[in-house]
């Protein structure tokens, strides 16, 4: 019924957004435009990076190490390069004196261990996939042949595939520096109070498995030189970023360097990088005076786009007997993979912060260690450190109302922080501006049928059947719109975190909009055309927004961390403001009136109480021709904003699931899954909807399908999309979606990011309703990904220790027996 | 990624196949048969495998289509999977053919893939050797000196190993029709919709007259519980004679439970990203009893 | 070298392809057929997904060779000039895309699925498109934007020859 209800209303949003026409007064901002973008998507006329054909193009290949830890003792590349339609080939040590080191703008700490990380490992490789060599050829296919002729010799190291083996006494090292990259703590309130004398404590341990962003496109970079500059083409999220980071890494002078992102298939912050392919195909071109061109294979993106997550978190709530939350601690091991990337030791912090979730306490402590493996480095993946913290206290609130024999629902009322005490200082120390919890779970209540599906679990236990239903919440609620300058430099984030823009008015009346945010299938060109579209009066279908080109858009911080709309949006509202007071100046001087007097509505300039105006379209024209205009008044109207925010935003939201669980196959189904999201003020509810939908796609991905296994050895055994499960159309339910809208105070479009919403609310939704459909069990948790096979071992380990009669229906008709040691991956 | 280079051969007819095949084997060359490749070219692409040659079969005239030959039918081994699922002689006479045919992958890869190819792949993971060996298919191959004709039984020497000799192509399979009486199912059990049966059972049940009562006959195999297609025997011979009233009716032991428990029994499951051995055991007795239960209900 | 003949889109091109060369790659890299992307190696994304002779194939499991005489659509030749197909039409309404690296196989498979089955439960389409993997919309809008597009071919197709009768009495519902 209530998936019905939705397609309905989003049936009607479209059917109103076709009937509405123009009128006068209709806005732009909160209509679901569908999206200029999409007509060069639909129709193949995309230019993906690996697209692009320059002439005299060369194709690069990379040998990959096949072992995690290894010395590199001779390499010889004389078969390779005699083989037809090789033009080079290198290793590591060819580029020892200029490759330099990928960087890491984060050091977390003053002691931080950053290692040296070339791009092209010269004498020891650190994880499997690591480049040793390349071939450049005519064509990808002479090029991969030649890849088999390179012979190299490995002395084998030993591995360091977990995290706490890596912090042990002797330990086999992945630097000379040690395997402990840093520790960072945050502490607020008396913790040693909280948790003497608590009546209840709540102690879990949760495991973030390491996950694969596997955005669709996979990587691509084209690199050219006409000798002086140079022109990097990348399937990136971060055109500009990387234009300065790959200046500093290279030497190629930055003004000398163009990065153009041109359409990008997906990231979910795989893309937020500064790669080795990047930097080693400037390198070649640089060398070789040719364009050349390199495309990664899944089975190699699946090896070597950084991970994400991998975190081992242990968390202790101690509460009072009502349940109300008196502190939070919170122990974290973060695996960094063998190196440090761009943000790779940032990510832990960026969800240091939001343990507290929504909920009042009063001390709060926080320890993170960030460790050193020889496994693919981990970095930014769809919400980043957030949805790893949010897991842990919507996952640990829940035992507690288990403990407690509260309703979930309720602990969580009873810790919330109330709508009439926003703004609202957390333990933690950031401001929450605005929201409302309550309206945002009454509605998701009502939408899910909560009591039925309670009623329905009760029945099933009652029978035993042995399919039972579980109930998951997540009340969640993040920080993004990444993010004010001076907070990331008290983070010791290496820059800020404005974002820019600059509106043309074309002579024409048609306006360029430049943005610094980078989209990948966020659907920038249609939102930021709505809300130039309602700042300046114009028709939405006279805005182009462009974008991902540096020579084009000269400055940005690009796109990810939910900020795009919350910073670059505000921008470009903030520049059409400018470009409106220019227009206003200059109406004043053509109409002969005072400024003041000049009312600004439709587009049109007029003196305040007369029909005597003149368009928007007709003072850019003014301003082209220049022939009249006010004394010292420079001839355009164009104008750029640099928005740097003073806050961070926080939309939240509570997420709803039922899941069935077939106890005998440990088979996970999800019936019914309900998000009512809160994102503030919003520009377009389709885009806001499509996002939140992949949002909870990739959640629920990572609490049922996903994960990036290792053997003992270090090497990947999920490298492809046979064995790196992500779900498909039929394996995920149609989603409930609706909105509750509290504006964001801390922007005048009082938006909150949308980006990563769903990712955020909705693991912890899905392993809370397993988990609850196992408790008669005598089931606690489930680690994730909740495989068949895990959830039917969980119930299997729980039925043989767990307490005697633990009621439920643990006799239950399942054929086998409790399980043995016998074989099985864990 | 991008395959190693080989030579391409495209006979004209099945004769010249077998020829190409027989040469190629003599020379000591590596080659392949390539029908749909839906098999073949993902192995090639990650350079899992580097035959010298390809012989293409996929665009022969014969042997493909459906026939309806009395006591069996004769599967074409270049009959696609969609062509497979789509006729009526198969789901009418062969349902179990058809009724595992579905689940093979996806629609665009079953346009491609040949009913031939899946067998002839001999993948325990795939769906379709498991309905061969259960229903007591017989393997039609011919080479330079003719053909012959292998059991069901026979056919699955090994992981990745059919008892094709160099030289021999598979050309059909007889899949006998069980006659009036009996139900079939296949229960697979997979992670994604796209995965591979993490196990897969597929049953054939004849009850004896009225419907709810004993069991008469049943066959049952079992996929990927081991480096070949497992056929239950023992569960087979526990079933015969089994009350099918549902578990639990006159307080009476559920016999079909018991017999399906054993459906582990001979098999040697392998351990992967999807389940260790302890599992898949347990999965095969879950669902045997849930194959035969849809089988015969 | 074998030389193949193929149709893509209607124009017809002679070529000389190495026995190895995917379909994917011809059209890419040979006919400038770059709105077919590539996704994985291993045939499970889809993304490659092209009409071959009538039904759908992902273009990164075929031979060039194996599609020697064959006539293949991609998602460029779905347009009539400056008309889309109901199906680009429906993707665009209901928002099925994002970043749209998917859409293309996704379109084409969406099409070929509606040939067995012209209305399609939102499971027919869910089972339909199993092999065909987004990352970026959770799925919702894709089923959306099938059936959308699956009742507008429905309604294009209708017997022309009673249209124009109709027309004037009633409105086509």
């Amino acid at each position: 019924m209530t998936e019905q209800l939705d397609a309905g209303l989003v049936a009607e949003r479209i059917a109103e957004s076709d009937q509405l026409g123009r009128p006068s007064d209709a806005h732009e901002v909160g209509r679901a435009r569908r999206r200029k973008e999409d007509a060069r998507l639909v129709t193949g006329r995309t230019t993906w990076t690996d697209n692009i054909q320059l002439p005299g193009m060369l194709y690069v290949a990379f040998l990959r190490s096949p072992m995690a830890h290894a010395r590199i003792t001779r390499i010889d590349t004389s078969a390779a390069r005699a083989r037809p339609g090789v033009v080079a080939v290198h290793s590591g040590q060819d580029f020892a004196d200029e490759q330099g080191s990928l960087p890491c703008a984060w050091p977390v700490t003053e002691d931080i261990l950053i290692p040296d990380h070339p791009p092209m490992a010269v004498n020891e490789v650190r994880y499997a996939g690591e480049a040793v060599a390349c071939v450049v050829a005519t064509d990808r296919h002479r090029a991969a042949d030649a890849l088999e002729a390179i012979e190299v010799d490995y002395e084998p190291l030993e591995a360091v595939v977990d995290m706490t083996e890596a912090l042990a006494e002797g330990a086999p090292r992945v630097h000379e520096s040690g395997n402990r990259a840093f520790t960072w703590k945050f502490a607020q309130g008396d913790i040693d109070a909280a948790f003497r004398d608590a009546p209840v404590v709540i102690e879990r341990e949760y495991v973030q498995q390491r996950l694969i962003p596997t955005a669709m496109e996979p990587r691509a970079v084209v690199a050219a030189t006409d000798g002086e500059t140079f022109t990097l083409h990348s399937s990136t999220q971060i055109p500009h970023v990387l234009r300065v980071m790959l200046a500093m890494t290279t030497g190629i002078p930055e003004h000398r360097l163009r990065v153009i992102a041109p359409d990008v298939g997906g990231g979910f912050g795989s893309k937020l990088q500064v790669t080795a392919e990047e930097v080693l195909a400037l390198l070649l071109t640089r060398r070789l005076g040719k364009p050349v061109k390199w495309t990664e294979s899944r089975s190699e993106g699946n090896l070597t786009v950084h991970h994400g997550r991998d975190q081992l978190q242990r968390i202790r709530i101690a509460a009072e007997r009502d349940g109300r939350v008196r502190g939070v601690k919170v122990e974290l091991l973060a695996d960094m993979g063998a190196y440090l990337m761009l943000v790779t030791p940032g990510i832990p912090l960026l969800g240091a912060f939001m343990y507290s979730g929504i909920y009042k306490m009063d001390a709060y402590d926080f320890t993170c260690t960030g460790v050193f493996t020889t496994k693919m480095p981990t970095d930014a993946y769809r919400g980043a450190g957030r949805p790893e913290a949010t897991f842990a206290i919507e996952r640990a609130v829940d035992e507690l109302a288990a403990e407690l024999g509260l309703d979930p629902v309720e602990v969580r009322r009873r810790n919330w922080i109330t709508h009439e005490e926003f703004p609202y200082t957390t333990v933690c120390g950031l401001t929450y501006d605005s929201g409302n919890y309550e309206a945002a779970t009454d509605r998701a209540l009502a939408l899910f049928g909560y009591d039925a599906l309670r009623a329905e679990q009760a029945e099933r236990r009652a029978r035993r059947d042995p399919v039972q239903l579980g109930v998951g919440v997540s009340t969640y609620t993040e920080m993004c719109g990444l993010a004010p300058s001076r907070v990331l430099g008290s983070l010791s984030y290496g820059a800020g975190g404005w974002e820019h823009a600059t509106v043309r008015m074309l002579p024409t009346g048609k306006v360029e909009v430049v943005t610094g945010t980078s989209p990948h299938g966020q659907g920038h060109e249609t939102a930021w055309s709505q809300i130039t579209a309602d700042a300046l009066g114009v028709p939405f279908e006279d805005v182009t927004v462009l974008h991902g080109d540096t020579a084009i858009s000269h400055k940005g911080m690009d796109t990810y961390g939910s900020r795009s709309l919350v910073v670059g949006g505000v921008a470009v509202l903030s520049a059409c403001e400018k470009v409106k007071d220019r227009a206003r100046e200059l109406a004043a001087h053509m109409l002969e009136a005072s400024a003041d007097d000049i009312e600004f509505s439709d587009g049109s300039f007029k003196v305040r109480g007369t029909a005597q105006g003149r368009t928007i379209q007709e003072l850019a024209l003014a301003a082209f021709a220049a022939h009249d205009l006010p004394d010292g008044f420079e001839p355009s109207l164009d104008a750029e904003s640099t928005f740097d925010p003073d806050n961070f935003s926080f939309p939240h939201g509570t997420h709803l699931c039922a899941v069935e669980v077939d106890t005998e196959t440990g088979a996970s189904r999800i019936r019914s899954y309900v998000a009512v999201d809160d994102v503030g003020s919003v520009v377009n509810p389709l885009i806001v909807e499509g996002q939140v939908h992949g949002g909870i796609a990739q959640g629920i991905g990572q609490a049922l399908f996903e994960e990036a296994i290792h053997d003992s050895e270090g090497n990947l055994l999920t490298t492809t999309m046979s064995d790196y499960l992500i779900p498909s159309a039929a394996d995920l339910p149609e989603f409930t979606t609706d909105r509750t809208e509290t504006p964001a105070t801390s922007n005048p479009l009082g938006v909150k990011g949308v980006g990563e919403a769903g990712t955020i609310a909705s693991t912890p939704a899905v392993v809370n309703a397993i988990v609850d459909a196992l408790r008669p069990y005598g089931v606690h948790d489930v680690r994730m990904p909740c495989t068949p096979e895990r959830v039917w071992r969980t119930i299997a380990e729980a039925r043989s220790t767990g307490p005697a009669g633990t009621g439920g229906p643990p006799e239950a008709s399942a054929a086998g027996s409790a399980p043995t040691s016998e074989g099985g991956l864990r | 990624m991008i395959s190693a280079p080989f030579d391409y051969i495209r006979p004209a007819s099945l004769e010249e196949a077998c020829r190409a095949l027989g040469d190629a084997e003599e020379a000591g060359d590596d080659v392949k048969v390539l029908a749909g490749g839906q098999s073949l070219l993902p192995l090639l692409r990650l350079r899992l495998a580097y035959p010298s040659a390809l012989v293409d079969i996929g665009r022969l005239p014969e042997p493909r289509g459906v026939e309806d030959r009395g006591d069996h039918v004769f599967v074409g081994a270049l009959t696609t999977h969609d062509e497979v699922m789509r006729s009526s002689v198969v789901r009418e006479l062969i349902p179990l053919v058809a009724l595992a045919t579905a689940t093979v992958a996806d629609p665009a890869v079953r346009h491609r893939g040949t009913f031939g190819g899946s067998l002839a792949h001999a993948d325990p993971a795939g769906d379709l050797p498991a309905v061969a060996l259960a229903l007591d298919c017989v393997f039609v191959v011919r080479s330079v000196d003719g053909e012959r004709e292998i059991p069901a039984s026979e056919f699955f020497v090994d992981y990745l190993e059919p008892a094709l000799e160099p030289g021999e192509i598979l050309v059909g399979v007889r899949v006998p029709k069980l006659g009036p009486g009996w139900g079939f199912h296949y229960e697979k059990f997979h992670r994604t919709a796209q995965s591979w049966a993490t196990v897969g059972v597929a049953a054939a049940v004849r009850l004896g007259e009225g419907g709810g009562g004993t069991v008469e006959e049943a066959r049952i195999a079992l996929t990927n519980m081991g480096p070949t297609p497992v056929r239950a025997h023992a569960v087979e011979a526990a079933l015969r004679g089994a009350d099918f009233a549902p578990s639990g009716s006159n307080g009476a032991p559920d016999r079909i439970r018991e017999a399906c428990d054993r459906a582990d029994e001979g098999s040697v499951p392998p351990t992967d990203l999807h389940g260790g051995p302890e599992y898949r055991r347990h999965l095969a007795r879950v669902l045997t009893y849930r194959a035969v239960r849809a089988a015969g209900g | 070298m074998p030389r193949i003949t193929v149709s893509v889109d209607g124009v017809t091109y002679e070529e000389e392809v190495e026995p190895r060369l995917l379909l994917v790659h011809l059209l890419r890299d040979r006919l400038g057929k770059t709105g077919t992307p590539i996704g994985c190696d291993t045939g499970n994304c889809g993304a490659c997904t092209v009409t071959l002779d009538g039904r759908s194939a992902k273009s990164c499991s075929v031979l060039a060779v194996q599609a020697d005489g064959s006539e293949v659509v991609t998602i460029e030749g779905l347009a009539r000039g400056q008309e889309w197909h109901p199906m680009q039409e429906a993707f665009h309404a209901e928002h099925a895309l994002q970043c749209g690296y998917c859409t293309p196989g996704m379109i084409m498979a969406a099409i070929d699925l509606l040939k067995d089955d012209p209305d399609p439960s939102e499971e027919a389409v869910r089972r339909g498109l199993e092999g065909n993997l987004c990352r970026c919309t959770g799925y919702s809008n894709i089923v959306r934007a099938v059936q959308r597009g699956a009742r507008e071919m429905a309604r294009q197709e209708a017997p022309r020859e009673t249209r124009p009768e109709t027309r004037q009495e009633a409105p086509a519902s």
